[in-house]
C-alpha cells in the first residue's frame, strides 16, 4: 500500500489543536448526555492518545455511536438532546460558546456506518470538503484529490473514471470513497461509525488494511460490533455497556485479561 | 413448482383487481376521448372544409339540382343529418337566403379571403385599413381575424411570469421547511403553504382584479391596470403550492445521511442543503417545476379576470394580455356552432392539449436522464 504523504492545505488550517502537548489528544471527563429525558450516556470519562486506534464496543444501545458523535457534535442535530459534562480536544473544550463547530468538523472528520457518498463524480465527491474549505486551485485540487484516493487505497481502481457518478462503485469501493473524502480535508481525528459492518469479508479486509496504515497520520476512535476486528486494528479498547463504561485498558488487556466479568462476558461471546 | 400469479386467488380479491384496472383504463381512454372529440371539432378546418370568407362564391338557385348533393350540404352549411331530413322547398329557401347574403356583403378587398387559412392564422397580414401587416385576432367582425399569434404570446408571457415569481419561492420555502426549519415550525409553515392550493381560483381572480392590479400598479406605475404581469402575479400564487408540495417532498426523501456526510465535513446547514441534497433531489424538483408549468398555462380564472384580457401583439408584460384558455372560455358560448370561429377555438383547444402533453413528456425524458445521471448509469 503506497505511503500517506497528504499534502498539505494551507498553513492556516493546520495550526495544532493545543499547546498541551504529550497530554492525551482527547479528554472525556463526566459526560452524560440526554435523550429527553433518558440518560444515554452515563458519566463517562476517558482519555484517548493521538495518533493510536481506539476502538468502543459493546452490544447495540450502549452508547458507543452515541459517545462517538459527542466527539464531533454530530448529536446537535438531534433534537431534545442535553449534554453535561466537557469533552476537550487538544484541550480545547468542544461544547464551549465560542467553538465554531464547522472548524471542528474540519478537525474530527467521520465515516458512517453507510457509506453515503454524494450523488455526484468521485472526483466532486472528494473534492466537496476542499471546495467547502475555500480550496480554489485546480491543480491543488487534483493533487489532493490524487493523494486522498491513494490513501484510501482506491486510486488504482478508479484513476479512469474519477468523472463518473460515485454511486457506481461497489458497496466496499463507495466506503473507501468516503474515507477518502473523510482524509482529503486532513482531520487529525477520523471517527468511524461500524465502516465495516456492511461490507463482505474481503472489503472489510481492505478497510481494515486501510485503518491500520492511516494510523500513521490520523488519530483514529472507531465503533465496532466485529470483535475480532477491535483485537485486529486497535490499540486501546473501551467496553460499553448500557451507557456506561465498564473498562478501558489497551486492546491486548481486554481482550486477554480484562479486570471486569462483564468484559470478559462480552468479549469470550458469553452475552451481548 | 412456483408461486402463480392471480391463479386461485381469493374471487373478491381477482375482483378488486380487475375493477381497478378498470378505473385506471378509463382515465386513460377519458384522455383520449377528450383529445379526440377536440381534434375532430377542429378537424374540418385542417381539411379545409370550412370557409370564414365574409364573401362566399354563390351557386345560382337555378343550380341547386344540378350539383351534388354532398357539395350542396356543405354550401349550406349542414349536417349529414340536417341535410337529410330537410325537404327540397327550405333547401331552396336557404339557396335564396344565400344569394341574398352575398348581395349585403361588405365592399371590402378582403371579404374572399378565407381567413381560416394557416398563413393567416400564423403570419401577419396587411388588412385593408392597416398601414402594415399585422398580427390581429379579432373574431368578431366584418373581417373575421384569427391570427393566434397574440393569444399564445399572451398564454406564454403569463405563465413565464407566474414561473418566474413562483419557482423560487416556492423552492425556497420547500428547502427551508424539509432541510432548515425546526420540526415544529414545519408543523405550521407546510399546511398553511399547501392550503393556498385550496382558494377557488375564481377567488383568486376577484382578489388580482382588485386589491394586486390597484398595489402593483401603484408600485410600478405602468399604465394599464389589468395586464400579463399582474396575472402573472396571481397565477404564481395559484402554482406555489403545487411546486413547492411536490419538490418539498421530493427534498425530504433524499436520504438523511447525505446531509450528515456534508455536515461531517464541516459543511453549514445551507451549505449542505443547497449543494447536496438539492443537486440530489433535481429529478424531483424538474417534475414540480414542470407540473406548476402545466398548471399555469391551463389555468383559465386568473388570466380571464385579471389580464385585461386584450389580445394585443406585444412583448412587454405590462400591456394587457389574453391568453389561450381566456379565448376559449370567454368566445366558446358566443360562437355558432359548428362555424369557423367554433372550429378555431377547439383548434386551439388542441393546441393547448398538445403543449401540456409535450412538456410532460419532455419532462419525464430529462427527468429520466437526471435520475440515471445521479444514480451512476449512463
Amino acid at each position: 500500500m503506497a505511503e500517506i504523504t497528504l499534502p498539505k492545505i494551507s498553513p492556516t488550517e493546520l495550526r495544532p489543536l493545543a499547546a498541551g502537548a504529550g497530554a492525551p489528544l482527547i479528554q472525556i471527563s463526566d459526560l452524560s448526555l440526554y435523550y429527553g429525558t433518558s440518560k444515554a450516556l452515563k458519566n463517562i470519562s476517558l482519555s484517548l492518545g493521538e495518533k493510536v486506534v481506539t476502538a468502543f464496543i459493546g452490544p447495540s444501545g450502549c452508547g458507543k455511536s452515541t459517545l462517538l458523535r459527542c466527539l464531533n457534535r454530530m448529536n446537535d442535530l438531534i433534537d431534545n438532546v442535553r449534554i453535561e459534562g466537557s469533552v476537550t480536544i487538544g484541550g480545547h473544550d468542544i461544547n464551549g460558546d465560542n467553538v465554531d463547530v464547522i472548524e471542528l468538523r474540519k478537525r474530527v472528520g467521520m465515516v458512517f456506518q453507510k457509506s453515503n457518498p454524494f450523488p455526484k463524480s468521485i472526483y466532486e465527491n472528494v473534492a466537496y470538503g476542499l471546495r467547502l474549505h475555500g480550496v480554489k486551485d485546480k491543480s491543488e485540487m487534483d493533487g489532493v484529490v490524487e493523494q486522498s484516493l491513494r490513501g484510501a487505497a482506491l486510486w488504482d481502481e478508479v484513476k479512469d473514471r474519477l468523472h463518473s457518478s460515485a454511486l457506481g462503485l461497489s458497496g466496499g469501493q463507495q466506503q473507501r470513497l468516503c474515507i477518502a473524502r473523510a482524509i482529503a480535508i486532513r482531520p487529525e481525528i477520523i471517527l468511524m461509525d461500524e465502516p465495516a459492518s456492511a461490507l463482505d469479508p474481503i472489503a472489510t479486509t481492505r478497510i481494515e488494511e486501510l485503518i491500520l496504515e492511516l494510523k500513521k497520520e490520523f488519530t483514529i476512535v472507531i465503533v465496532t460490533h466485529n470483535m475480532q476486528q477491535a483485537a485486529r486494528i486497535s490499540d486501546y479498547t473501551a467496553f460499553f455497556y448500557i451507557g456506561e463504561l465498564i473498562e478501558f485498558d489497551t486492546t491486548t488487556k481486554i481482550f486477554t485479561n480484562p479486570a471486569k466479568r462483564q468484559t470478559e462476558d462480552y468479549v469470550t461471546g458469553r452475552f451481548g | 413448482m412456483g408461486i402463480r400469479r392471480g391463479h386461485r386467488a381469493h374471487p373478491g380479491e381477482w375482483l378488486a383487481e380487475k375493477f381497478i384496472f378498470l378505473v385506471s383504463l378509463t382515465a386513460i381512454l377519458m384522455v383520449f376521448l377528450i383529445f379526440a372529440f377536440v381534434t375532430r371539432e377542429a378537424l374540418p378546418l385542417i381539411t379545409g372544409e370550412v370557409s370564414s370568407a365574409a364573401v362566399q362564391p354563390v351557386i345560382p338557385v337555378a343550380d341547386m339540382d344540378k350539383i351534388p348533393a354532398e357539395k350542396l350540404r356543405i354550401y349550406l352549411e349542414l349536417t349529414p343529418s340536417q341535410f337529410a331530413t330537410m325537404d327540397h322547398d327550405t333547401k331552396k329557401l336557404l339557396m335564396e337566403t344565400k344569394v341574398e347574403g352575398a348581395q349585403d356583403a361588405p365592399d371590402n378587398k378582403d371579404a374572399k379571403i378565407n381567413t381560416i387559412e394557416w398563413r393567416y392564422l400564423l403570419f401577419p397580414y396587411q388588412w385593408s385599413g392597416y398601414d402594415k401587416p399585422v398580427y390581429i385576432w379579432q373574431p368578431v367582425s366584418e373581417i373575421k381575424k384569427y391570427n393566434i399569434i397574440p393569444i399564445v404570446i399572451g398564454s406564454i408571457k403569463t405563465t413565464l411570469i407566474a414561473l418566474f415569481f413562483a419557482v423560487p419561492l416556492a423552492l425556497g420555502a420547500a428547502i427551508y421547511v424539509s432541510q432548515l426549519a425546526s420540526p415544529k415550525l414545519k408543523e405550521y409553515i407546510k399546511p398553511a403553504i399547501e392550503m393556498l392550493s385550496g382558494i377557488p381560483s375564481v377567488v383568486a381572480g376577484f382578489f388580482a382584479l382588485i386589491f394586486m392590479a390597484t398595489v402593483l400598479q401603484k408600485v410600478f406605475g405602468y399604465e394599464s391596470r389589468l395586464n400579463a404581469f399582474v396575472a402573472g402575479i396571481a397565477l404564481g400564487f395559484a402554482i406555489i403550492p403545487v411546486v413547492f408540495s411536490i419538490a418539498e417532498d421530493a427534498l425530504t426523501s433524499v436520504p438523511r445521511n447525505f446531509t450528515q456526510a456534508a455536515l461531517a465535513l464541516g459543511a453549514s446547514r445551507w451549505q449542505a442543503a443547497w449543494q447536496v441534497v438539492l443537486p440530489a433531489a433535481l429529478p424531483g424538483v424538474f417534475a414540480a417545476i414542470v407540473l406548476g408549468f402545466g398548471r399555469a398555462i391551463g389555468e383559465t380564472m386568473i388570466v380571464l379576470m385579471a389580464s385585461g384580457n386584450a389580445s394585443i401583439m406585444s412583448g412587454n408584460i405590462f400591456d394587457s394580455a389574453r391568453t389561450i384558455t381566456a379565448t376559449i372560455a370567454a368566445e366558446l358560448a358566443e360562437a355558432v356552432f359548428g362555424g369557423d370561429h367554433y372550429r378555431i377555438l377547439f383548434l386551439i383547444g388542441a393546441l393547448l392539449f398538445l403543449v401540456t402533453f409535450l412538456t410532460n413528456m419532455a419532462g419525464e425524458l430529462v427527468m429520466h436522464r437526471l435520475k440515471g445521471k445521479l444514480e451512476g448509469k449512463k
